[in-house]
């Protein structure tokens, strides 16, 4: 090995790339920005303003904090459900001015005053959520609309009653403690704004209400189509953020015992760009309440920050703005790229050197060399079938095989011409097995291991696995389960091939190379799925070695087949069985006279096998070719390949013309024939095999005659 | 039938001329003084100034976009100007400067809009806020600076050519000429096609970026207008004035004359007709002794029926509508 490609190996194989691709999939990336922004103001204006972090300067800001995260709450709430209210201020001010009238002018008690303000920002955003929800205004130019009508009317207000106000005697311990007091430390808007957001996050993420606000933010249309009332909810994101904006305005009455002329100026673009810094999605769908509350942080500890340290009129503005420009283009760009930097950085290759192999090519005189036998197969359901992954056959000799619309097609004996959905189960059909009772098991790419009883009643046996302790990705879930067989004793031996990608995405896992694939076993009597082995290069095929003591699987990528022991003195280690085949090994299965059958999806070629050397040029090849023009393994050649418990090669069987059976990903003997699918094939083939015992079934061999 | 035809007939801008109208032959009758060739003169006057800001808005508006910084671009272009001048600068020098940074304004909120695909609210509400924010923190000293002593904004406030003020011409003027650009250039109608459908028209070859960019310029240059006018008239140009209302009254003015806010309709007509019917009521308040506060309810609740009446004769389609439009 040349120091050239030691460097390689070292570079693609020890350093985690897929990491990125992983990291950058998880959702709470979004938050990590503004999460980091949190970070930098918060210890940047600490540190610049004396006293800062102070007890007393703590729970002033934190008061102020409180009333303002109650708007922004209310804020993110109608932004999620696709719309923006520009008339919080003028809520928020009407409502102190509500909650002052009621307190001071009339001398009522203060939860008259508390719910004076909720029923006018209630009302207030009612009248919102009336135009916007049931009149289908512009959510933007109406609450700009209503900002300005509202701040009319408080301004007159004021001007009217002001005075009046200040000059009341009007005293209450309950006000004053609200406006003043703590309870356990805490501050009652601080309080207030935390129960609240709790609250508000528990709907959101787990009640039918906040599912409909997401989804009508996510996608109006669906959601209108969806049966969603599209109308009502819009309407109550308002009627929420008005009460919200209430609540703050009762609030700061409390704190400032009066209501001014300047009292919720601008407070609209502070919230907006708070709700906005924090990461939630204009135009709705995307966001939460934590979002909201870090970018109420990030604003108000600025804003408050540049006020205490000096900076003179307009400063405030001018960050404002450059906070609100930056941040809208981040999140602009952000949400339209962000699949496509996934896109470029998912795929991350690594190096692997495959051992030298025999040619396959006709002629050339290897154990390995392929013939043209195969072409001479019996074509059953041509042109019907799309995607037969895996063949079986039952004790009736009926014949099924998974589809890619999600189904289990029976073909009727003894003919073959017949056939009917013997049952629906969604996904991609892939491995099939019989268990002792008739079932069918069959794993399904992308879903898990599913049983269908002769009653075609569908069940689900597993879809999950104990979770590695270094995954990034959920590795619990089964995200490629492929093949499977069945032991005496009842227990599921399975694959899942790949933890990087789904199923239909096995092409892009053969140019990754990443040796993620697994062998699972599921109990029956426990109803656990457990990881046996983990770290091959595409586990795939699955079967009981004859004298059950022993599971044959095949890694495809390495083109090894390897043997699992479930008994003797190497129970529950693993060992390699055949090593550097030419060809890609898919499904194996048993053959009648004690020896074992493997599919081959494709063949070897020198080119690809160079690019995995050069993980290097992959990445770039994944990155800036469309995928059509990309360098894969070939798959327009396979085979069938038979060898014995020793792993010596015995048979091959291959279609050079590449018209029926190109690529075989299973085949199965039964009762002197061989049966063939392909994933990418349009039929089941049926190929005669001599000097095969035309008796022999393997719903027999497994489990003895029927009962 | 006959009646639904004259229903369909009826849409916003004639709407409002028929109110204007109205208002205008009540309040020759009943208002003393309303007319009489100088109120009406001052009538046009007090419009002209927020008639070449909703030029600048409209053009902006039909290519299905807005402008929030207008008035913050009007006022804060002017402040440096003068007080660049007030500072001993040479009248070129300050002025190639101030128009660099209108220019500078109209093609960040540009960039932003069309390469960027920011929505033109946010850009245009946060350059509006940057643009107060830094000029009046880092480039004037007081909130009004003064226009200087001998400089020619003075003689144009004072100029009346055929007893008619200045700048009744130059808004005539302007608004002939987005007429004309409007109706009869490449670039106009672009502003039409772009607005109405523009990933057709961006299908169909048209500069659609550019032209977006080109918009936004336009609007801060009729910003600089208006407020070279403003402090002509007032000898000042007063900062505070972007806390003010007046950018909901440009918006006022294009909408309820008739220009969708969801783009590709209307035109220079229809912001004639949205003037003539703010400076009216205007005016009309003015005479009735109706105070600043109660003026601006009146107003604003005369928009939300303008935005409400638009709502309903171009309903919102779940099937069609864009998903984040707001």
């Amino acid at each position: 090995m040349t120091f050239r490609e030691r460097l390689q190996q070292w570079r693609y194989n020890l350093i985690p790339d897929h990491v990125i691709g992983e990291i950058l999939q998880k959702r709470w990336t979004d938050n990590a920005i503004p999460f980091l922004a949190l970070v930098i103001v918060v210890a940047g204006f600490g540190t610049a303003i004396p006293g800062f972090f102070n007890p007393g300067s703590l729970q002033d800001s934190t008061r102020q904090l409180g009333e303002f995260s109650l708007v922004v709450i209310g804020l993110t709430v109608v932004m999620l459900g696709g719309g923006i209210d520009l008339s919080v201020g003028s809520i928020f001010a009407l409502a102190t001015f509500a909650s002052v009238a009621c307190f001071f002018l009339f001398n009522l008690p203060v939860w008259v005053a508390f719910l004076a303000a909720l029923a006018t920002g209630g009302l207030f955003g009612a009248a919102n959520g009336y135009l916007i929800g049931y009149l289908r205004l512009r959510a933007f130019i109406t609450t700009l609309v209503t900002f300005i009508i509202g701040r009319a009317v408080y301004d007159i207000l004021v001007v009217n009653f002001g005075s009046a106000v200040q000059l009341s005697d009007a005293m209450s311990d309950v006000w004053d403690f609200v406006g003043d007091g703590t309870f356990l430390g805490l501050s009652v808007a601080l309080l207030s704004a935390i129960v609240l957001a709790v609250i508000t996050h528990v709907v959101l993420t787990r009640a039918r209400m906040g599912w409909h606000v997401q989804a009508v933010g996510g996608s109006r249309r669906s959601a209108h189509n969806a049966g969603i009332k599209v109308r009502r909810t819009v309407f109550l994101t308002y009627v929420f953020s008005g009460l919200c904006s209430g609540a703050a305005g009762f609030l700061i009455a409390t704190r400032l015992s009066g209501a001014g002329p300047g009292t919720g100026l601008g407070l609209e673009i502070l919230a907006l760009t708070a709700a906005v810094v924090g990461g939630n999605s204009l135009g709705g769908g995307r966001g939460s309440i934590v979002k909201g509350i870090m970018g109420a942080i990030i604003v108000l500890v600025m804003t408050n920050g540049l006020i205490r340290l000096g900076y003179g009129t307009g400063t405030n503005q001018m960050v404002l703005g450059i906070l609100l420009a930056v941040a809208v283009t981040i999140d602009i760009r952000w949400l339209k790229n962000r699949h496509k930097v996934l896109n470029e950085v998912y795929v991350a290759p690594v190096y692997l050197k495959m051992g030298e192999t025999q040619s396959a090519a006709p002629g050339s005189g290897t154990q390995y060399e392929l013939n043209n036998r195969l072409s001479q197969a019996d074509a059953i359901g041509l042109g019907e079938l799309e995607g037969p992954e895996d063949v079986i056959l039952d004790r009736d000799d009926n014949l099924y095989c998974g589809t890619r619309h999600g189904e289990i097609v029976r073909f009727f004996a003894p003919d073959y011409k017949r056939s009917e959905v013997f049952a629906h189960v969604g996904g991609f059909p892939l491995g099939l097995a019989f268990d002792r009772d008739g079932n069918l098991l069959s794993c399904v790419g992308a879903m898990g291991l599913y049983r269908i009883t002769p009653d075609r009643e569908v069940t689900r046996l597993s879809a999950e696995t104990r979770r590695s302790l270094t995954s990034i990705q959920d590795d619990a879930r089964l995200r490629d389960p492929n093949d499977l067989d069945i032991a005496p004793d009842g227990k599921v031996y399975f694959t899942d091939s790949t933890k990087r990608y789904d199923a239909h995405d096995w092409t892009l896992d053969s140019i990754e190379n990443r040796a993620t694939g697994r062998l699972l076993v599921y109990d029956p009597a426990t109803g656990k799925t457990t990881t046996l082995l983990d770290g091959y290069r595409y586990t795939n095929g699955v079967t009981l070695a004859h004298d059950n003591k022993s599971v044959l699987f095949c890694e495809s990528w390495a083109c090894r087949i390897h043997r699992y022991w479930l008994d003797g003195p190497k129970a529950g280690t693993a060992e390699c069985l055949i090593r550097d085949m030419p060809g890609y090994p898919d499904n194996i299965n048993r053959a009648s006279d004690g020896t074992y059958w493997m599919a081959w999806l494709g063949m070897r070629t020198p080119s690809f096998d160079l690019s995995l050397r050069h993980p290097g040029m992959r990445k770039r090849m994944a990155r800036r070719l469309p995928q059509d023009e990309w360098l894969f393994p070939n798959i327009n050649t396979g085979g069938v390949v038979k060898f014995n418990d020793r792993g010596e090669i015995l048979q091959t069987y291959g279609d050079l013309s590449g018209q029926s059976h190109p690529m075989v990903t299973s085949m199965r003997e039964h009762k002197g024939y061989l049966y063939i699918g392909g994933i990418l094939n349009n039929r089941i083939g049926r190929y005669r095999i001599e000097g095969a015992d035309p008796a022999w079934d393997a719903n027999t061999a497994y489990w003895g005659k029927r009962a | 039938m006959d009646l639904s035809r004259h229903l369909r007939g009826l849409n916003q801008a004639r709407i409002v001329v028929a109110i204007t109208v109205l208002i205008f032959v009540i309040a020759s009758v009943a208002l003393p003084g309303f007319l009489t060739p100088d109120n009406l003169i001052a009538i046009i006057r007090s419009v002209s100034v927020l008639g070449i800001l909703a030029l600048g808005m409209a053009i902006v508006i039909i290519g299905r976009g807005i402008d929030l910084s207008m008035v913050a671009v009007m006022a804060m272009s002017v402040a440096w100007y003068l007080q660049l001048l007030n500072n001993g600068w040479g009248d070129h020098a300050a002025l190639a400067l101030a128009l660099a940074g209108v220019l500078a304004i109209g093609l960040v909120n540009g960039f932003l809009v069309a390469y960027a695909d920011v929505p033109a609210i946010f850009v245009t509400l946060a350059t509006g806020s940057f643009t107060f924010g830094f000029v009046r923190s880092q480039l004037i000293a007081q909130d009004a600076v003064t226009v200087p002593g001998d400089h020619w904004i003075i003689g144009l406030g004072k100029a009346r050519p055929a007893d008619v003020p200045a700048d009744i011409y130059i808004f005539l003027i302007l608004a002939f000429a987005a007429f004309l650009f409007l109706r009869f250039t490449k670039w106009g109608r672009y502003v039409y096609y772009a607005g109405d459908n523009p990933l057709a028209a961006r299908n169909a070859g048209m500069p659609v970026r550019p032209m977006l960019v080109l918009r936004y310029v336009l609007s801060a240059l009729s910003a600089f207008i208006a407020g070279l006018l403003t402090a002509s008239s007032l000898q000042s140009i007063n900062t505070r004035v972007v806390n003010s209302n007046l950018l909901y009254d440009i918006v006022l003015v294009a909408v309820i004359g008739g220009i969708g806010l969801s783009g590709g309709k209307g035109g220079v007509r229809n912001v004639l007709i949205g003037a003539a019917l703010i400076g009216i009521l205007l005016n009309v308040m003015t005479i009735l002794d109706i105070p600043q506060l109660e003026q601006n309810l009146i107003k604003s609740t005369i928009l939300l029926v303008a935005i409400l009446i638009d709502g309903l004769l171009n309903p919102r389609d779940e099937q069609t509508a864009q998903q984040g439009d707001i």
